[in-house]
């Protein structure tokens, strides 16, 4: 038979490991025996994995349930995540910086270190592998520690019996002891003035026990289950679906697939800016802060639609309208668990181009014409015989690249056109080359030109599109944290054991912080009933004072 | 059950539950690029365009022929240099059961028009003018091209400039038997 049980004299048969007996209290242990109080820290109980140490499962245990090891990864967590805020992380640094490949990037910006730096992966260093497995091993000392500890506490503070040994209640911090008149008398008094002051309690015979706020032993313990839910919300953020982050550029009057939430669209019907009048004077801050402009409102009027259930990507022909939003700051468009903010703007995009066809010399009218720079028309008949034909439209004209005239991109940065121009004098047609402050006739001397008039412009909404499902998971962690913390800082448990034997009074109190409290409770208790002095058997100075507290 | 041997139980199925936890978060905190961008293997999201003829074309109704899908736009170079070389492997591939799809990103009907009109392209030209297909099949960079085998599933994902003998060898590889 393994050395698997203590018998106390009581007769109780304890775990190994026990310091004091879970019936009475006796100390078990020569080191418990020998001190002048006893360690009340898990109320006496075995911490379970110091106990039991065999098979691999209980090494890997009792490695997660020591404290060392949690405070020690807790360190090395602290540790790397700073070393994570040197330079910013990859997700933060430009994306449309002109250096593509991010590892030239933090070289060519922090020189050697960011290359270094680049290359140890520390710039994606909170989603890296090891990061996360740290995280993940705090998790598990968290709740392996936690069991270790709770359970056994717990089933202690559960089954305490009231009458104690003498040599348990004798190892108290704060004692009491000596002759009262009457036995029975005092007890009841007792009994009846810790009721008053809010105790809870029990009678054995001629001993006693009152307690309170046993709840505050709990409290690290609802702390550290706030904690794991924290944790098992962020975790959460990379099983698909519970979290988006994305971005787009929507021109007004363009309508565009929303990137992160598949099946809507998203129409930007208006972007506003609106600006404070100045009145002709600036204010005191504007000239401080030397600007001219202050924006009132950034506002996009937006629609959302959504495909209907089955529909295949660029279905739009049966889109419906969800939601109309004004969207403003802290104004997002909400729907459906998704927010979409405005995050940019771009004023004055050209978007279209009014010109006139008109005789060079004599300067004579033949009409105008609009073109829509997202949508051009091939034809555009100006009546009276006359029209204009778009032969080539380039958004964004870069030059000529193998005889071809050719476009760098497909947004109207700087349109250019090739026309064929027909007008009753010249029914053969005019081609004619234009772009902005420059025309060219290729094909010879033209009679006619197109005269630029006037630009039309558009503006474009930044957005981003957010979603976060792990928030109530998040928020409902921070709370039941906050909770723990408060009732195992603000409650504290107190014990008082009382017993009488042929009119001998013997008590005890144990605490788990706050000494003074005891002590009050103590001094309430002398003012109604007769009782010896008590005494603190470790007589602590005031500030010391302060600071003793256990779990 | 005894006592200890409980105990045992607990202490291996909570490490277990925890070390499962764990491991699935690193494991989908790691592919999380991969699960959200289209793979070779998967199955090709369908979607539906129209052509500049206004014929709508569904990728489904293709099923049981290879799909040659390229990503493009008139801006890009490369896009247009290899536009001719998909027409000419089209003729020959046409009748074989061999289907060939050119995605234009959201630019007007007149630009891919005249475009067309330039090339003499005899494939179907769609426009996506909600970038919603451009989304589906995250296509970033242009030219791309992805191809369907007959059953609907993406065999091969490319970007970048496409030579004629390569667009051959493409349209061989989905072919129906």
């Amino acid at each position: 038979m393994e050395k698997e049980t203590v018998i106390c004299t009581c007769g109780h048969e304890n775990p190994f490991g026990t310091k004091l007996c879970e019936k009475c209290g006796n100390p078990l242990t020569e080191e418990e025996k020998n001190t002048k109080v006893v360690d009340m820290r898990y109320d006496g109980k075995a911490i379970r994995s110091k106990t039991y140490n065999k098979s691999f499962v209980d090494k890997v245990w009792n490695f997660f349930s020591s404290v060392k090891v949690g405070i020690t990864l807790i360190v090395i967590l602290l540790l790397a995540a700073s070393i994570g805020t040197f330079l910013p992380q990859e997700m933060y640094v430009n994306a449309g910086s002109p250096i593509a490949d991010k590892g030239a990037y933090y070289e060519s910006v922090y020189g050697f270190f960011g290359k270094i730096y680049y290359m140890l992966g520390l710039t994606d260093l909170y989603s890296s592998w090891w990061f996360q497995i740290l995280v993940g091993m705090l998790g598990i000392s968290i709740i392996v520690a936690s069991i270790d500890r709770g359970i056994p506490l717990h089933k202690s503070l559960k089954n305490q019996r009231v009458k104690r040994h003498a040599s348990f209640m004798k190892r108290q911090r704060v004692i009491a002891s000596g002759e009262v008149a009457d036995g029975e008398t005092t007890l009841n008094d007792i009994e009846k003035q810790l009721k008053a002051q809010k105790f809870k309690v029990r009678r054995d015979g001629t001993a006693l026990l009152a307690e309170k706020n046993r709840i505050s032993r709990y409290g690290p313990y609802i702390n550290h289950v706030g904690l794991i839910i924290f944790l098992v919300g962020v975790s959460l953020r990379v099983v698909p679906g519970f979290y988006v982050d994305e971005s787009m550029m929507v021109k007004e009057g363009e309508m565009v697939e929303v990137p992160g939430m598949p099946g809507y669209y998203f129409k930007n019907e208006k972007f506003i800016l609106e600006t404070h009048d100045n009145n002709g004077q600036l204010s005191g801050e504007q000239e401080k802060q030397g600007v001219n402009v202050v924006a009132k409102n950034f506002q996009t009027n937006a629609k959302l639609y959504k495909q209907p259930e089955g529909a295949v990507s660029g279905d739009t022909s049966e889109l419906e309208l969800v939601k109309e939003a004004e969207i403003r700051v802290n104004h997002p468009l909400q729907y459906d668990g998704y927010s979409i903010y405005q995050m940019d703007y771009r004023l004055g995009d050209l978007s279209g181009m009014t010109f006139k066809l008109m005789n060079k010399a004599t300067e004579e009218s033949y009409g105008e014409l609009t073109i829509d720079l997202t949508n051009p028309s091939k034809m555009y008949d100006l009546g009276n015989g006359s029209s204009v034909e778009i032969l080539t439209y380039l958004p964004d004209y870069d030059g000529f690249k193998d005889g071809q005239p050719v476009t760098k991109s497909p947004n109207p940065n700087n349109p250019a056109f090739i026309f064929m121009m027909k007008t009753p004098e010249t029914p053969e047609g005019e081609t004619s080359f234009v772009e902005i402050k420059n025309t060219i006739e290729p094909l010879g001397e033209n009679q006619n030109m197109m005269k630029f008039v006037a630009p039309q412009t558009s503006n474009a909404s930044g957005l981003t599109i957010n979603k976060n499902s792990t928030l109530p998971i998040l928020s409902v962690g921070g709370i039941i944290f906050l909770l723990g913390v408060a009732i195992g800082s603000y409650w504290n448990h107190r014990r008082i054991w009382v017993q009488i034997t042929d009119n001998q009074l013997l008590l005890a109190t144990h605490t788990n912080k706050n000494w003074h409290g005891m002590k009050r409770e103590l001094d309430k208790l002398s003012e109604h009933v007769a009782l010896p002095a008590y005494e603190d058997q470790l007589a602590l100075t005031d500030s010391e004072d302060e600071e003793e507290g256990d779990q | 059950m005894d006592k200890k041997k409980k105990r045992l139980v607990m202490r291996t199925v909570i490490l277990a539950v925890l070390v499962i936890g764990i491991a699935y978060t690193i494991y989908a905190a790691a592919t999380q690029d991969k699960t959200k961008t289209l793979q070779v293997g998967d199955d090709a999201p369908d979607f539906v365009l129209t052509d500049l003829e206004g014929n709508k074309h569904k990728l489904s109704d293709y099923k049981g022929q290879g799909v040659f899908l390229n990503f493009w736009g008139t801006w890009c170079p490369p896009c247009e240099k290899e536009m001719p070389y998909m027409n000419s492997q089209y003729e020959v591939y046409k009748d074989q059961g061999i289907e060939m799809l050119a995605v234009n990103i959201a630019q007007s009907e007149f630009e891919v028009q005249t475009f067309v009109d330039r090339y003499g392209l005899g494939f179907p030209v769609v426009i996506d003018t909600t970038k919603s297909v451009r989304n589906a099949y995250s296509v970033r960079q242009l030219p791309a091209t992805i191809l369907v085998s007959p059953e609907g599933k993406v065999t091969e994902i490319t970007t970048g400039e496409l030579t004629e003998q390569r667009i051959g060898e493409m349209l061989e590889s989905i072919k129906p038997n």
